[in-house]
């Protein structure tokens, strides 16, 4: 690998780093103000960190 | 008693299959030759990933022995269909040993078996380390990951029929392994397809459904154990799932839902056709596409990492000691193992997921138009 495939594999870590951190973080503060929805919030973040994971994982994929 | 039965049976046949046959090669690995580490293990991760014509465990370096057991290779060739074992390869996997079968000449190349033209005894490549007198033939082998498939399919035929059959006698409480499958095929029906599909809707797709579920999960776990298969990170099985949700997804499509893909209501009319592009682009191409690379992705960094992590000891050695630098893979391998256990069911609950999410977006009626 070269350097440019090596930082551009680093700046899709540190995107899908941020999303996730958003995500997680948003889905805590959600299950700790209604602990009775918690079920529902971990579905819909699995979702969407699916979602992000996937295009994260794509970009990784093509950058290969 | 069925179930017994048939559980005696998968031990037998487990037995059987793995039985381990051992070669003595004529030895590729000269002792006395400088091995160099890191370049060997990176090309025994990258041999793991890739699906192969056998089964390899291990091999013995000073003796050039194999553990390992051959599995029939079937090819489409020029001249027709060829069958014989992978053991005639002698574990050979840069195109050196060649395989007369009468009329054709085949060898193998990086796990793809190539067959030459006629009249060539030999392989000569090019700088790129490309074949140039030899061509591809159509494989139909059964490879590691066929084999992996099929035990797969089989543990599920044998433990949803023995399933099936408690509810055919009118036993409303499972008993013995059933008692496990039960709460995990309501738990896809209540959690997956009744809030994604529709309560009306969601019976027909079930099928597809759990059988996409069991069928990822138990080759994820599969893939944890030390027999080495790595199905589900092979680009053309999920390749593979991921065009099933597409043609289901597709041809049970409502009205509504082409409607609202190819004139989007609500939006202005110049506007439509470029959104009924990027909508049919969505549906066709990318939504499989994230599909089938999550999942190949995820199960390849899986494996890489464990990898890795166990290659560690052998990278460390040098400068920890080897106790020390054993330990420190035992335990970093084993804490990203257990995680792997988690990813293997998270995988196969998102795949199943996204598809129900899919047909649901597919299947659903819309009552007013904007």
């Amino acid at each position: 690998m070269e350097i440019p495939t090596l930082v551009g594999a680093g700046l899709i870590v540190i995107g899908g780093g941020l999303g996730l951190g958003k995500i997680g973080g948003a889905a805590m503060e959600g299950i700790a103000r209604q602990p009775e929805a918690a079920g529902k919030i971990q579905t819909a973040m699995i979702i969407i960190g699916a979602l992000l994971e996937g295009l994260a994982f794509g970009a990784l994929i093509l950058g290969k | 008693m069925v179930a017994k039965k048939s559980i005696n049976f998968i031990t037998v046949l487990v037995f059987a299959l793995f039985s381990i046959s051992t070669y003595a090669d004529d030895g590729e690995q000269k002792p006395g030759n400088k091995i160099d580490t890191a370049e060997e293990i990176k090309e025994y991760i990258a041999h793991h990933l890739k699906d192969s014509h056998d089964f390899h465990f291990y091999t013995h370096n000073e003796s050039g022995k194999h553990y390992s057991f051959p599995l029939p290779v079937i090819v489409w060739t020029s001249n027709g269909l060829k069958t014989f074992m992978s053991s005639e390869f002698h574990h050979d996997d840069s195109g050196k040993v060649v395989v007369d079968q009468g009329d054709t000449k085949l060898v193998k190349l990086h796990s793809k078996i190539y067959e030459l033209e006629p009249g060539e005894t030999t392989v000569s490549f090019d700088a790129d380390h490309h074949a140039t007198n030899a061509h591809a033939v159509l494989d139909f082998s059964i490879t590691k990951s066929v084999v992996g498939m099929l035990l797969a399919g089989l543990l599920m035929l044998l433990a949803f029929g023995a399933l099936a059959r408690g509810y055919k006698k009118g036993k409303t409480i499972p008993t013995g392994f059933s008692r496990v499958l039960e709460p995990l095929v309501i738990y896809v029906r209540d959690e997956i397809a009744k809030p994604n599909i529709g309560e009306k809707k969601y019976r027909k797709f079930m099928g597809f459904l759990l059988t996409v579920f069991f069928f990822i999960w138990i080759l994820n776990l599969l893939g944890l154990t030390p027999l080495g298969f790595n199905v589900t990170g092979q680009i053309a099985v999920t390749a593979c799932l991921a065009i099933f949700t597409v043609i289901i997804y597709l041809f049970s499509g409502t009205k509504d839902f082409w409607g609202h893909t190819l004139w989007m209501p609500g939006v202005p009319y110049l506007l439509r056709p470029i959104l009924a592009v990027i909508e049919l682009i969505g549906f066709v191409v990318i939504k499989p596409f994230s599909l089938l690379v999550r999942l190949f992705a995820n199960i390849t960094a899986g494996h890489f990492v464990v990898m890795s992590l166990i290659a560690l000891m052998i990278t460390l050695k040098e400068s920890f000691g080897p106790v020390a630098s054993t330990g420190m893979s035992l335990v970093l391998a084993l804490f990203i193992m257990v995680i792997e256990i988690l990813v293997a069911f998270l995988q196969a609950f998102i795949f199943t997921m996204l598809s129900s999410l899919f047909i649901g977006m597919a299947v659903e009626e819309h009552d007013d138009h904007h």
